[in-house]
């Protein structure tokens, strides 16, 4: 009965994004609208001794300048601050709430004018005096003064002494700097006003957790503030948490009691959350045929003074190999910034990179194929708690990204390639991530006619859930996906967590199903009383609904419009909102895997790095849509390309502030940067995981590629760079 | 960011100067003030959202229109400056409620995620397919260069390209 599960279907929001009919959170407006500015501290840490918007409030067309001396009451405690996504330890920045600075570029005034260009002149005019003191941004320096936190997992055996007796060992350091999310569309948010209530209209990956954090904040009812996200112009994590724009546009809103529209600078945009700075270092130990026998992960990673940020990238290390020990330790270091926060993959594309890296120098070491080692060490149970994968066809990934890059063909001498005045490089890495799924809840509402509405307040980021969700629904209800309308982005629907890690496909799928078959119970209920139905005494599990009736598996010409059964019971429509858990599956590890293998071509003069082609073959159970899917894991193949290159946030540490705070200093990559790209799937089905046999994809694409791509360097020219990006003045640097 | 300016606003404002735009085949008169990007006075004067904001400083081309036939980036284009121009933006490129050609490559191509940059992708490629120096593959992507795609759609971008090239 699949007819668009698992298809090439294209977006059903397509034609409103190549029209420009798709409305993103900027762009909504109000009679009564008013525009913001926001002024940002140019100190990195102390306290505003004093604000003077006397020349802002001269401006022809400014309404008022908001500090935090003016501003309208917020909550006085860390709890009302503290979003689902909110880390554990801290307390959450608070916009605008009182005189301390925290990090350089935080908000500190909000002009409000009746139009942009003079929010922006007037934001210019405001005079901040500060009381500064001593900051400290920068990581090397405070490496020393690292926090310990507690284990990132239990340890097994005694990987010192292990790595101590190894025949081959490979002991080293790796560093990821800073990077920003860099989404096309600017943080912004539109506060409606409408008679005391607020419609918020926010970029964000989650309506729902906004509104319970403005909620909490703005001490307000939950029906007082409603936010929508219909699209939204590009996540990658950047949304996951409420940001600081929101904050202010409803600060805005409450003390005008109008409408306001804010909209960040793209140079504000690096002040917030980014992916923290790290070093990684990796010990591996291995008997002479390859065999793991220790594994070392540390890491180092930063976050702000106030709250601490952090995810496992260590444990990626013991859970992908087989090794018989294994020890992790993760440390914290505090810097004058703002808060690190999740970007594409947290833990996995760092993690997974020094890894990876670290793997490519422990073959070289062997003098072993790269693809080898990995299978020598193939584990086929989760190394941290011995359970065996719900599916795992990393194997296959292996063979058949293998195959189709051409291995085979790789002489394993690193400068042995070459063509003209370039440097052939090939390399290869391992992906892995988790396969998670979060409780939802999903309204279906089916009427007479043949139309379903499917309704969930989730978010759809780019990632193509409103064309999966209405791929499931057109097959769960068996009609066509043009008669499916799907709703999301709106926290007054059915509850739904943030959009991330990789979860919503696989949640909200089987979320449909479950509602689906409601609604399926739901009509036999109501053909009971029907006279001579053939459904009499049937069960929902013996019945499909498919092209509008309620069809017998058994007996196909036992069928029933389901027109009919309405028109019998009276009614024009059924509705019905379930919620979706998913039970605890203590029995297997549930992982997503990849393969990747990369070919560079570098200018041996020059340096230039080319990425010339790109393969990776990803296993993640069921595929819903293969064109989404497709372009999903190509991007973050691509964003694998500007890590391993390209991306870097640089800050000038006598200020604490970011020095390439835009999109042309801060590299990512273009059109000219990406040559072939192949993505192959592999055949998984999972039965274990969820109803559906879905895992997910939003993650795994970029996860192991800056590993393949700086192993590739390292064969074309004999060097391993071991901090990202890989820019052409550390390959040509005299080592 | 807390710059001293002497003067105050109203001296610094030279009044409002009148122009007149063609903008999707409509005639639009606008009084507008000489420091407004064409971007802003599309979206914020005209209500034309479809053309986007992603840096305001010519580095991103989320912003691209086709002026005169040719794509600028209109957050580096003061409206003023085109005074009697033809500007096409993305909600002038269907005719009838028939996709324009490059947009519908787009969507059969999966040509963006987000969809963000995608109307600036949409008319940066009608006007590179316009200057007809685009031959190969390698041609598009350089071209295509000043579009930034963070879902990083690329490839599917130069195939919907290529389809509309070949087409044409």
């Amino acid at each position: 009965m699949t007819t668009y599960i698992g298809t090439a279907t294209s977006r059903v929001d397509g034609r409103d994004k190549v029209t420009g009919a798709a409305r993103y959170a900027g762009e909504y407006g109000a009679p009564d609208l008013a525009h913001g500015s926001v002024v940002n501290s140019t100190i990195a840490k102390g306290r505003i001794r004093r604000i003077d918007a006397g020349e802002a409030m001269k401006v022809d067309g400014v309404i008022t300048v908001l500090t935090h001396e003016n501003r309208p009451p917020m909550a006085d405690n860390d709890e009302a601050y503290k979003d689902d996504v909110a880390p554990g330890d801290g307390s959450p920045y608070r916009p605008l709430y009182d005189g301390s600075i925290k990090f350089n570029g935080q908000p500190v005034a909000l002009v409000l004018a009746e139009d942009l260009e003079t929010a922006t002149y007037a934001a210019s005019l405001v005079k901040v005096e500060y009381e500064e003191q001593p900051h400290i941004t920068d990581f090397e320096k405070q490496l020393g003064k690292a926090k310990a936190l507690p284990a990132p997992a239990k340890p097994r055996g005694d990987a010192a002494k292990a790595f101590a007796v190894s025949d081959i060992r490979h002991d080293a350091e790796y560093y990821v700097p800073v990077e920003h999310h860099n989404p096309m569309e600017l943080f912004a948010s539109t506060a409606v006003w409408r008679d005391g209530k607020l419609t918020v209209y926010d970029k964000t990956q989650g309506v729902q957790n906004v509104q319970r954090y403005l909620c909490g904040v703005f001490q307000a009812r939950p029906d007082e503030i409603r936010v929508m996200s219909p699209f939204m112009g590009g996540g990658f994590g950047s949304g996951l948490r409420p940001q600081y724009q929101v904050v202010l546009a409803v600060l805005g809103a409450r003390a005008l009691k109008r409408s306001v529209r804010l909209v960040l600078t793209r140079q504000q945009m690096y002040m917030v959350g980014y992916r923290p700075a790290m070093v990684q270092r990796i010990q591996l130990g291995a008997k002479t045929d390859g065999a793991l026998n220790a594994i070392t992960h540390n890491a180092t990673t930063i976050t702000s003074q106030y709250e601490d940020f952090h995810r496992n990238e260590t444990t990626w290390s013991g859970l992908l190999y087989k090794s018989e020990t294994a020890s992790y330790a993760h440390k914290l270091v505090r810097l004058d910034l703002p808060a690190a926060c999740d970007m594409r993959a947290p833990s996995a594309a760092t993690g997974v990179y020094a890894l990876e890296a670290a793997m490519d120098e422990l073959a070289v070491a062997l003098q072993m194929d790269p693809l080898e080692l990995r299978l020598k060490c193939y584990s086929d149970s989760d190394q941290h708690t011995g359970l065996p994968f719900s599916s795992k066809s990393l194997r296959e990934c292996y063979s058949q990204a293998a195959e189709a890059f051409g291995w085979s063909r790789r002489n394993p001498e690193p400068r042995s390639m070459r063509e003209g005045n370039d440097l052939i490089g090939w390399g290869m890495a391992t992906g892995i991530w988790e396969a998670l799924q979060v409780p939802i809840t999903v309204r279906i509402t089916l009427t007479a006619n043949g139309h379903a509405e499917v309704a969930c307040a989730t978010s759809d980021i780019g990632t193509g859930t409103y064309t999966i969700m209405a791929q499931a629904a057109a097959d769960m209800l068996g009609v066509p996906i043009d008669n499916v309308t799907v709703k999301l982005g709106d926290s007054t629907l059915p509850p739904s967590p943030v959009e991330g890690g990789s979860w919503i496909a696989a949640s909200v799928s089987n979320g449909i199903v479950t509602t689906s078959n409601a609604i399926r119970d739901e009509l036999l209920r109501l053909a009971e009383t029907m006279p001579n139905s053939p459904l009499m005494g049937i069960k929902t599990a013996d019945v499909t609904l498919s092209d509008g009736s309620v069809t017998v598996k058994k007996t196909p010409r036992s069928t029933v419009p389901i027109a009919d059964i309405m028109r019998h019971a009276g009614v024009d429509r059924i509705a019905q909102e379930k919620a979706t858990k998913f039970g605890k599956d203590g029995k297997h590890a549930h992982n997503t895997h990849s393969a990747i293998f990369a070919e560079v071509k570098v200018d041996e003069q020059l340096g230039v790095i080319r990425v010339t082609r790109l393969v990776s073959a990803v296993a993640a159970g069921r595929i819903l849509n293969l064109k989404t899917a497709r372009s999903q894991v190509m991007g973050g193949m691509i964003w694998g390309i500007g890590m391993a290159l390209h991306e870097e946030t640089l800050i000038d540490h006598r200020f604490g502030r970011i020095m390439n705070a835009n999109i042309a200093e801060y590299h990512v990559p273009v059109n000219a940067d990406v040559h072939s790209v192949e993505v192959i799937f592999v055949d998984e089905q999972d039965d274990i995981v969820n109803p559906m046999g879905i895992k997910g994809l939003g993650e795994i694409g970029i996860v192991g590629v800056p590993a393949a791509i700086a192993n590739a360097v390292y064969h074309a020219t004999g060097k391993r760079v071991r901090d990202l990006p890989i820019t052409l003045d550390k390959l040509t640097r005299d080592a | 960011m807390a710059r001293s300016h002497t003067a105050p606003a109203a001296a610094l404002f030279p009044g409002l100067i009148s122009i007149e735009l063609t903008v999707n085949g409509a005639k639009v008169k606008l009084d507008i003030a000489p420091w407004t990007t064409l971007l802003d006075a599309l979206r914020d004067r005209m209500g034309l959202m479809g053309t986007k904001k992603g840096c305001d400083h010519g580095q991103c081309g989320a912003c691209t229109v086709l002026v005169d036939g040719r794509r600028v980036n209109s957050c580096l284009t003061l409206a003023v400056m085109k005074d009697g121009a033809e500007v096409i933006t993305v909600e002038g490129l269907a005719t009838d409620g028939v996709l324009h050609p490059v947009q519908q490559a787009f969507i059969d191509h999966d040509a963006f995620q987000c969809g963000y940059c995608t109307p600036g992708q949409i008319c940066s490629a009608i006007g590179l397919i316009a200057e007809g120096k685009a031959k190969t593959p390698d041609d598009i992507r350089e071209l295509m260069s000043g579009n930034i795609c963070r879902c990083a759609a690329y490839p599917n971008i130069v195939a919907a390209i290529q389809q509309a090239m070949d087409a044409s």
